[in-house]
Formats: C-alpha cells, sequence, structure tokens
C-alpha cells in the first residue's frame, strides 16, 4: 500500500487481475494452503483416508447404511457439545466440564419428567436452564475474578460429576419414556421429508449465496469468482445427495418386521444447530465481537467492546449447548445414569473440535469444524470397534489422531506468522 | 479561536506513582500539536486519560470549550476523539474492513451490514489517497507495519472524527513507511481536525508539527510554537524540563 502514488519506495505492485479460471481458483487454494491457512482440510483429508481403510477391511460391516446412520446417532452427543466448546475455543478459554455439565442438565431433565412426571416442555426448559445456569457461574468466575478457565472449569467438572452422581444415586438409573426425547436421536424422518429437507438446504445455499455474491458483484465489492460458488454449491449437492440417498435406504435386518429407513432426526438437530451458530457467529456483531476477543482482547476493550460481557455469553452459550448434548446422549440410550456425559465424551468433543481445525489459541474457528472433528472421531471410534480392536488401542488411535491435528495447527500457525497470514 | 481540546492540572496516580502532576495541554483544530517527553514522562498514561482508558484523578478536561466527563472510550468516541495506540490496537485474525469498524459495526435488520462497511472502508482509505492496498479484506496480520499504521489511522477518521491522537505512529517503521505515515497525520490537518501527534523523532515532529508540547517527569513544561523555536531547545526542555531562556514559550 502507498499513500501516494509518486513515491516508488512503497507503491505496491498493482494488484493482478483475479484469475477466475479453475487453474486460478486452485492456485489461489494453494497459495492459502501454504501461507498456513489449512482449515479443515486436514482434517477432511484424515476423514476420507479412515473411510478408505476401514471400508476396505471391513467392507460388509463398515460400509452398510446401518452402520452409517449408527455412526450419526453415536456421535450426536459429542459433535453438539464440540459445538458449543468452539465458542469457549474461540476465545483461547477451555470448558473441561461441558461433558459433565450435559449430563447433569440430563439428569435434571430426567428427574423432573420421569420422577416428577412434569411435562415435557417444563423439563425441557429446566434442563436448558441448568446448563446455562452453569455457564453464568463459570463465566462469571472466569471473565470477572479472573481465575483461568482450566481451573475453574476443572473444578467444575469434579463438581458436576458429583452433583450428578447424588442425584441419581450410585449405580442407578433413570430411565427416560419420553418419545420426543428419545426420538431425538433414534427416530428417522419420513424418506421424503429428508429428500425434501436436504433439497432445501441445496437450493437455500446455491440462492442465498448467489444473491450475495451477485449484490457485491454489483456493487464491485470483493466477491469470490462465480466458478468458485459453483463449486462450491455442486460439492454440496453431490455431499447431500450421496448421504441422504444412502439414509434412504431399507437398512433393517428385518424388513417384514421392522422398517428402519430415512435420514435420522439427530442429523437434523446437528445441521440446524450448525446453520443457527454459524449464521450468529459470522452475521451478527456479537459474532465479530467473539473473533476480537478471541484475536486481541486488549484491541476489542479499546474498540468499546464490552469484553466481559462476550466472555460471559460464550461460556453461557457452551453450557447451554452441553445441556442439549446431554440430551441427545439420554435419548440414544433412553436413560439418564452417573456417567451420562463422562468417560471420554468431553475428551471427544475438545478434540472434534481441534481436529476439525479450530486452534486451541483463540480467534480461529468455525462452527462446522466441530462437525468435521466430531465425524473423524466417530468414524475412528466405530471402525476401530468393528475391527474388533481392544478399547485400549481405540484410545491409543485417537489420541494419535488428535496430536497429530493439534501438531497441524501449531505448525500452520509458525507457518502463518512467518508468512504473515493468520 | 477557542482551543478543540484543553487540559488543565490533570492529575494520575498508579498506587504510591504519582505520573501526572497537574499537566496543562491545549490542542486546536486544524494544527499538529507534538507531545514530547523522555521515556516514561507520562505522554501515554495522558492519551490514554484523554481516551478514557484511564481515569484522571483530577483536572479539567474541556472539549470545544465544554466541560467534558470522559470515562470510558466509548464517551471519548461519542465526542468524536480517535486514537491510535502505541501498541497497535488491531485484531490480526480479523480483515481490515472488521477491524476499520471494530466495536461499531454497522448493522441493517440487527445483522452486520458487510456490504456497505467495505464500501466505507474503501472510500475513506481512497480519501486518505491510500491507493494501493491489496485488498481489504485480507488480514491484518498480512499487512506490513506501515500498513497496519494506516488501517489504525483510517480507523480513527472513519467516525467524522474531531480529533485524532497518534502514540507513537512511526515508532516502528522504515524511512519510506515513517514519510507515508507522516503525510498522513499533516493531510489530516489540513482537513480541519486536530491532531495530537506523539513522537520521540525531533525530525518528525518539526517536519509536521504547528505546537510542541513538553512533558517532563509527568509535569508540562510549556507548550512552544514550532516555527519559532529549534531542535536544540527542545531537546534541552526535554531533558532538563526548563524551557530555555529567550525560547518563545
Ligand atoms: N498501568 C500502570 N500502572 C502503574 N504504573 C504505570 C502504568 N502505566 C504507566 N505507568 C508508569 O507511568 C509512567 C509513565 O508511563 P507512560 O507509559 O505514560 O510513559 P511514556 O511517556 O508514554 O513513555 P514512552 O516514551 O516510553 O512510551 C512510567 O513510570 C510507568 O511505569
Ligand atoms: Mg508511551
Amino acid at each position: 500500500m502507498s499513500i501516494d502514488t509518486d513515491d516508488p519506495t512503497v507503491a505496491a505492485a498493482p494488484d493482478p487481475e483475479p484469475d477466475n479460471s479453475l487453474g486460478g481458483i486452485f492456485r489461489a487454494y494453494l497459495a492459502k494452503l501454504r501461507g498456513g491457512e489449512v482449515g479443515s482440510l486436514p482434517a477432511v483429508l484424515g476423514l476420507i483416508a479412515l473411510v478408505v481403510v476401514f471400508s476396505s477391511l471391513r467392507p460388509e460391516q463398515f460400509t452398510n447404511s446401518f452402520n452409517f446412520a449408527n455412526l450419526i446417532g453415536q456421535s450426536a452427543g459429542v459433535t453438539v457439545l464440540a459445538m458449543g466448546l468452539v465458542f469457549v475455543l474461540l476465545l483461547g478459554e477451555i470448558d473441561l466440564s461441558a461433558g459433565f455439565a450435559g449430563g447433569t442438565c440430563a439428569g435434571v431433565l430426567g428427574v423432573f419428567l420421569t420422577r416428577q412426571e412434569w411435562p415435557l416442555i417444563p423439563a425441557l426448559l429446566a434442563a436448558l436452564l441448568t446448563g446455562a445456569l452453569i455457564g453464568l457461574l463459570i463465566g462469571l468466575l472466569v471473565a470477572r475474578l479472573g481465575i483461568p478457565s482450566f481451573v475453574v472449569t476443572l473444578a467444575a467438572f469434579l463438581g458436576l460429576q458429583g452433583v450428578l452422581l447424588t442425584m441419581i444415586g450410585e449405580g442407578g438409573t433413570i430411565p427416560i419414556r419420553n418419545d420426543f426425547i428419545n426420538g431425538l436421536n433414534n427416530a428417522n424422518l419420513p424418506v421424503w421429508l429428508g429428500w425434501a429437507l436436504g433439497l432445501l438446504c441445496i437450493v437455500g445455499y446455491a440462492a442465498s449465496t448467489y444473491i450475495t455474491d451477485a449484490r457485491r458483484r454489483a456493487k464491485n465489492l470483493t466477491v469470490q469468482p462465480l466458478l468458485l460458488w459453483a463449486l462450491k454449491t455442486g460439492l454440496l449437492t453431490v455431499v447431500v445427495v450421496a448421504v441422504v440417498g444412502y439414509l434412504s435406504v431399507e437398512r433393517s435386518r428385518n424388513p417384514a418386521l421392522t422398517s428402519l429407513k430415512g435420514v435420522p432426526v439427530s442429523l437434523v438437530v446437528i445441521v440446524g444447530l450448525l446453520i443457527l451458530l454459524t449464521f450468529t457467529l459470522t452475521r451478527t456483531a456479537w459474532g465479530r465481537h467473539v473473533y476480537a476477543v478471541g484475536g486481541n482482547a486488549e484491541a476489542a476493550r479499546r474498540a468499546g467492546i464490552n469484553v466481559f460481557r462476550v466472555r460471559l455469553s460464550c461460556f453461557i452459550l457452551c453450557s447451554t449447548m452441553a445441556a442439549v448434548a446431554g440430551i441427545m446422549i439420554a435419548s440414544r440410550t433412553n436413560s439418564v445414569n452417573p456417567n451420562t456425559g463422562g468417560e471420554t465424551t468431553l475428551l471427544y468433543a475438545v478434540g472434534a473440535a481441534v481436529i476439525g481445525g479450530t486452534s486451541l489459541f483463540g480467534g480461529k474457528g468455525r462452527v462446522i469444524d466441530a462437525v468435521i472433528g466430531g465425524t473423524v472421531v466417530a468414524v475412528i471410534d466405530n471402525g476401530m470397534g468393528l475391527l474388533d480392536q481392544p478399547q485400549g488401542t481405540v484410545w491409543m488411535v485417537t489420541g494419535l489422531v488428535l496430536l497429530v491435528a493439534a501438531s497441524v495447527d501449531a505448525l500452520s500457525r509458525r507457518r502463518a506468522s512467518a508468512t504473515g497470514h493468520v | 479561536m477557542s482551543p478543540l481540546l484543553e487540559l488543565h492540572g490533570v492529575e494520575k496516580s498508579f498506587g504510591a506513582v504519582q505520573v501526572l502532576r497537574g499537566v496543562d495541554l491545549s490542542v486546536q483544530a486544524g494544527r499538529v500539536t507534538a507531545l514530547v517527553g523522555d521515556n516514561g514522562a507520562g505522554k501515554s498514561t495522558l492519551v490514554k486519560g484523554m481516551a478514557g482508558i484511564h481515569l484522571f484523578d483530577a483536572g479539567d478536561y474541556l472539549f470545544e470549550g465544554e466541560p467534558v466527563k470522559v470515562t470510558n472510550p466509548k464517551d471519548a468516541a461519542a465526542l468524536g476523539i480517535e486514537v491510535v495506540y502505541q501498541d497497535l490496537a488491531l485484531c490480526d485474525n480479523l480483515d481490515v474492513v472488521h477491524n476499520m469498524f471494530l466495536g461499531r459495526e454497522m448493522k441493517r435488520l440487527r445483522l452486520v451490514d458487510e456490504d456497505t462497511m467495505e464500501q466505507r472502508a474503501r472510500e475513506t482509505l481512497d480519501g486518505l489517497s491510500v491507493r494501493t492496498l491489496k485488498s481489504v479484506r485480507t488480514p491484518v496480520a498480512s499487512l506490513s507495519g506501515g500498513q497496519r499504521q494506516t488501517v489504525a489511522i483510517a480507523r480513527a477518521v472513519l467516525w467524522n472524527s474531531k480529533l485524532v491522537i497518534l502514540d507513537e505512529p512511526t515508532a516502528a517503521l522504515g524511512v519510506a513507511q515513517t514519510e507515508q505515515v507522516l503525510r498522513l497525520v499533516r493531510r489530516l490537518a489540513d482537513r480541519g481536525l486536530g491532531v495530537l501527534l506523539i513522537s520521540h523523532n525531533l525530525n518528525d515532529v518539526f517536519e509536521v508539527a504547528d505546537d510542541i508540547a513538553v512533558l517532563y517527569l509527568g509535569g508540562m513544561v510549556g507548550q512552544i510554537d514550532a516555527a519559532s523555536t529549534t531542535r536544540e531547545r527542545v531537546v534541552q526542555a526535554i531533558t532538563t524540563g526548563v524551557v530555555p531562556e529567550g525560547g518563545a514559550a
């Protein structure tokens, strides 16, 4: 940039006309990668590799549509939890308590729904409110008192584990008999509705991005090449058609007895939350402020942003999403027990967000990272299980994948700071 | 003409350390006032007080002749005071447009209005004759020091501001980029804004300043007309805290 073009020492080379050909788009993408902006690419490549490996080792069991639908249900809890964690990670903070926060909220749901026999809506609201309150408390301790989030949420992890155990009782279980709750992570949409929603996604994406691009082009603002828009829309179409198509196949072992087909409701929940949260994060001022606080909190403060409120709201959102995740997990097993949201849930969720490309250093990440990373974690867990690998091996492999992902994050950051990208 | 900004007897302590001891300062519209002083003299503290980041313990703060209360950055912005900080207050992970509108995003239907923001960012950069910024959508992290400084200054003039305060805007810059930024500073004053420029570099100061205010150990030594003084006098004022005899104080 130069201020006066008559100053030869500072005049930057004139910007080359953007190359809108296929090759140009590809080269621009490569340049971005080389600059350290890898985004979700490593996760997507890893996912493809894992699917290829498991499909060739266990062609019958891994690739059948029953297992595919099963995989979505298994991973729904972790994925939803990871989506909430993205907001806390964007601040450069952590929430170790999210897993048991989810379990506690599911416990609250179980207590009110089953033991107190409340109607569904108040019980559901009580569970979500519990999540919000947990987030409020953690957020106040972190953002107001300045206690490191690692410590606060470690304490909350231990505490909430105790709350859940006390609520349910040693070795106890609260069954959930509500059809709506149990349907969330077990039922399937009618085949036609799955196709309709899939189509809506494609048309909605294609139309909204096309209209935005056309408007920006008319105003002479920066805009992606039309070809890139077509490529993205095409890719989305392929993915949606493949997923919905595969899930619309009959997957019952005994179709005469019970038919099992259609898009799982859990996938609708995940995609719905993905769209809602992505919209919030990218299109509202609050979303911009989350990135700003994560990138440079002091700059955000000087720009007049209420950093405290942004931090607090992210913790509240994270724990509320944890409540949703807890409900998804409880729905899967039709019950709540003292281990709901425990064991590897939280660690898998943090792993999912990081594997998907969200940085632990703050300021960088997207909600879709959680979905991509959650899928990677689920595929490892599911595929290794099919290989009859002992749990020990599954955990070792998952740990290794997480380590690789964290290294990619750290290396791309070094690369980015060396080349001046973020 | 009454000054755009006036401070009288401003004091500020951090705990037991008194950093500002009764500072007077005035800044006129359409003029560049340089604020000089040794390390630790209290320049940045004075600026942060004016910007509402710290509160002054005592003293009068007048803007356009009226006494004002500035208790947070929003108050200062509402008056038309913008600050370009010594430690650049930019978010590396955001692009130029988002940095320029940080904390004051334009909205349409409650959503961030990217189109208008991008247009206004470009207009502002063009208005400052910044012609060859590669793209206003590049992350700030990938810009050079001079480019980042330009973004910070452009952000300061985006809001019909009346007073722009720059804390050592050229400290980290090379010769050519310093030149750019100084020209930009001059242009702000020529457009009728009041400019307060903090600098350790007297070459810079004599190049653009109309007034020179010298701070010494938290006290104002005096405000001197740049045209009627010399480098030697200013250096002496900075180091001894006294304006030499015969100087036009
Ligand atoms: N937040 C703070 N808490 C305690 N002391 C402070 C604080 N900020 C500044 N000081 C002290 O106030 C004095 C003046 O600092 P200030 O940053 O205003 O100096 P300066 O004139 O801007 O110096 P420089 O030229 O190095 O930027 C210094 O002694 C510094 O240590
Ligand atoms: Mg300073």
